[in-house]
């Protein structure tokens, strides 16, 4: 494993641990307001400083993974289950199946991801978890055109004829050899719209459209620290530890791609 | 020229050859203690052989020998992580491996030429063959386009292209295997090299196109006096062709002399092992009786596959092509029946249409005593059992996300058969009867080697114990001692457990060690059909005649 992957691993595990133990990072409350401390710059006190109210900005990026990424979970969940089966089922099942099931495959794709999520959080309510989901019905289409091409590749490969002559059925050939020879380079995908998601999420969060103050979702942090051009550090520090997220997540992706 | 004066004293055999010839010819080529190496592995060990004007020289070996690198080492096409890493290769007294590859440039295509394995992929697919014979023609010395063309054209006539006007404006794919090869060839001699390396130049093609290129190799090598540095993983095949024979294993000279010496009287025990593994030496080998014996037993008893007028059409487009037409055949209980031809026979389209895999249009089937027309899918799952299919290329016959153990036990878990217990016993049984220790159960395929792949896929097909065996050319993608295991196996079960083989082939001598029965195909229709021993002793069909005379005839 080259150095930078593993690196890449280190950074998304720290990530993932923000957001399952955030007090084991900081002693720090992300809430509650000391507004003795506020406008305090980055150092050894305060790493990336505090906000108006005198808040730790690290604490709030680190309470703030998860409503960031652990959504950024949910949504990718929801395109790889269901766009992962969509794809199965049209790429096995192919004839009127394929052909209804890619129809509505191109429907989702003429509607551009962001409006999507703009009018399904609009309709269910300003939450970073609608903000996931609409998200996550975005990507559907991707997942289910990379998982009907890997299919239809499997389908046809001489083992699958195998199994059929040694009594297979059909739905014990999907999930027995279509499946776990298709599913690979669909994981590798996931990875890729995971970094896409937080992105994505972190955007909603800065327009407004997750869940409100005092949540300190990653987007929503860049949003407000633009209020203070006196604080720059309250706009570096979250968007830094996004890009950083970000680029070690996509290399992480290319990395299984290219080893899968 | 010390090296030489060594190497021709150490190489007295090949000498003596040589010295058939009419005058004692020079030297064309010579390596001399050639070690090449991957990193660490080294594939080619202190390797030495010589090649005199106007000679012929097979190296022989099974994949992993070392013969392609050697081959590749000689035209400077290695690839960047390879080193040579001692050793001295002479090409006309050139120092081949101390040229710059400004002043060896000149010498490949021009002075060496090379013929590729697959002929399909050395073209470009969206050019004509004449603008890619006219970049090859850009070698000869002097003429414009139209004396080039002019050239191409003759040299595709001189290498039996009939219609060289047409193959000048045809892409690739308008082409058959056997042309585009012949073109290839002919872009090779174009310069009038002095040496021509080809690289299993026939390995691809149909048995009778396989004879009519080394025909013309031969042609070729005679009337321009050409040198041919010939790779193949065939014995006989080189002990007709070639001069004189380097046998390889493993990166490592195992004999070398003249071919005839080599082939008939093999001092290494691996030449031996090889000679012995030839299927057109020993036609007898695996029959324990004489031949009259062989067919008494098989004409007796009831028949276990009976197709009456069996015909299927495929339209591809605008074209309807009849792949098989109006054939029939039976098999008896416990015999080998085999259904010969070559590409475009209809032979798979046969096997398919017995397994159900395609619907035929006409005619029917009977397996035992049931007809399988019209069967329902529940039918065909029952019928199946007793019916199993063994596929030609056992790298992708096996799921390569799957363990030895569980691929072997698929089809028991699809069919209930027994308990947890049971399976595994029976798999390790069939394991066992195939030759496959239990060390490998818990394999993934890729980490097995093809002849072991091979055994896994017949293991598979045998756990139902099933009546009737198909074999797609069950041998082909392997090396030849592996098929001399894998057919010794197939004979040795059909013996143990009585089963019923079909088998599709376009090797004849193969069909000869293992089949009781034939039938010839062509183009979709049954030409001869017969005891084996009737048609290779007294074929009445023209294209059975040209199908035998395809087998490598062997120098005695």
């Amino acid at each position: 494993m080259p150095p930078s992957v593993l690196l890449s691993f280190v950074v998304v595990l720290v990530v993932i641990l923000w957001s399952l133990l955030p007090a084991l990072f900081t002693s720090y409350s992300a809430v509650t307001a000391n507004p003795a401390d506020k406008f305090l710059g980055p150092g050894a006190q305060h790493w990336l400083g505090t906000d108006d109210l005198g808040r730790d900005e690290f604490a709030r990026v680190v309470y703030g993974a998860r409503s960031s990424v652990g959504t950024a979970l949910v949504a990718v969940a929801i395109g790889l289950f269901a766009g992962g089966l969509i794809g199965l089922l049209a790429g096995f099942i192919g004839g009127w199946v394929d052909a209804v099931l890619g129809r509505l495959v191109d429907t989702l794709l003429a509607i551009p991801g962001f409006l999507l999520a703009v009018v399904v959080v609009t309709g269910l309510g300003f939450t970073t978890l609608n903000a996931a989901i609409a998200t996550g019905i975005a990507s559907v289409a991707i997942f289910a055109r990379l998982m009907r091409a890997e299919t239809l590749k499997v389908r046809h490969s001489v083992f699958v004829e195998s199994s059929y002559l040694q009594g297979g059925s059909r739905s014990s050939v999907l999930f027995r050899h279509v499946l776990p020879n298709a599913y690979r380079s669909v994981v590798a995908l996931a990875v890729l719209q995971l970094g896409n998601a937080i992105i994505v999420i972190a955007a909603l969060a800065f327009l407004g459209y997750g869940s409100p103050p005092p949540a300190s979702d990653w987007g929503l942090l860049v949003a407000a620290g633009q209020n203070d051009a006196t604080a720059p550090w309250l706009v570096y520090g979250p968007a830094i530890v996004i890009v950083i997220t970000v680029l070690s997540i996509n290399r992480i992706s290319r990395w299984l791609r290219k080893t899968s | 020229m010390a090296t030489e004066n060594k190497l021709k004293t150490g190489d007295g055999p090949a000498v003596n050859g040589f010295a058939a010839a009419p005058a004692q010819p020079a030297t064309l080529l010579s390596v001399d203690g050639l070690t090449v190496a991957y990193g660490d592995q080294t594939v080619v060990h202190d390797v030495s052989f010589e090649l005199a004007r106007g000679q012929s020289l097979a190296l022989i070996g099974e994949s992993g020998s070392g013969k392609t690198t050697i081959a590749r080492t000689v035209l400077r096409l290695l690839p960047p992580e390879a080193r040579v890493r001692s050793g001295r290769i002479q090409f006309n007294r050139q120092d081949v491996l101390g040229l710059g590859e400004r002043q060896f440039r000149p010498l490949r295509g021009r002075e060496l030429g090379f013929v590729p394995q697959d002929p399909s992929n050395a073209l470009n697919a969206v050019r004509t063959i004449g603008s890619q014979a006219l970049e090859a023609a850009a070698l000869l010395p002097d003429g414009d386009a139209a004396a080039r063309r002019e050239r191409v054209l003759e040299t595709f006539r001189q290498v039996g292209l009939t219609d060289p006007d047409r193959v000048w404006k045809s892409y690739p794919h308008q082409l058959s295997g056997g042309m585009l090869q012949r073109v290839l060839i002919g872009l090779a001699v174009l310069p009038r090299p002095a040496l021509i390396v080809a690289d299993e130049p026939t390995s691809g093609l149909d048995v009778t196109i396989q004879k009519r290129i080394l025909d013309l190799f031969a042609e070729l090598q005679e009337s321009l006096g050409i040198g041919l540095l010939f790779i193949t993983h065939d014995l006989a095949v080189a002990a007709e062709r070639a001069d004189s024979l380097v046998v390889l294993k493993d990166g490592v000279i195992q004999e070398r002399g003249p071919a005839a010496r080599v082939f008939a009287a093999p001092t290494s025990e691996y030449a031996r092992e090889l000679q012995a593994d030839v299927p057109a030496v020993n036609p007898d080998r695996y029959r324990s009786a004489g031949p009259g014996q062989a067919q008494s037993q098989p004409t007796s008893g009831p028949s276990q596959i009976e197709v009456r007028s069996l015909s299927k059409t495929f339209a591809t487009g605008n074209r309807t092509v009849r792949a098989v037409d109006d054939i029939s055949f039976s098999v008896r209980r416990g015999s080998t029946h085999a259904l010969v031809g070559e590409s475009g026979s209809g032979k798979t389209t046969a096997a398919r249409l017995l397994l159900g895999l395609e619907q035929p249009d006409a005619g029917e089937i009977m397996i035992g005593d049931q007809s399988v027309r019209a069967h329902s899918r529940g039918q065909w799952r029952t019928l199946r059992r007793h019916l199993q299919l063994v596929y030609q290329n056992p790298f992708t016959s096996l799921d390569p996300t799957w363990r030895l153990e569980r691929i072997v036990r698929e089809p028991l878990d699809r069919y209930h058969v027994g308990g947890q217990a049971e399976r595994a016993d029976r798999v390790k049984e069939v394991l066992d009867a195939v030759g496959l220790p239990d060390s490998l159960l818990r394999r993934r395929p890729t980490h097995l080697s093809g002849g072991q792949r091979q055994r896994v896929a017949i293991a598979r097909a045998l756990v139902l114990r099933p009546d009737v065996v198909v074999l797609d050319e069950p041998t082909s993608a392997l090396d030849v001692t592996v098929q001399a295991g894998i057919i010794e196996l197939l004979f040795r079960l059909q013996r143990e457990l009585g089963l019923t083989y079909l088998f599709v082939s376009h090797d004849l001598s193969l069909v000869r060690q293992l089949a009781d029965t034939v039938s010839v195909l062509q183009g979709g229709r049954v030409v001869e059909d017969g005891p084996v021993q009737q048609i290779f002793t007294r074929p009445r069909h023209r294209y059975t005649e040209a199908l035998l005379d395809a087998i490598p005839a062997l120098p005695r």
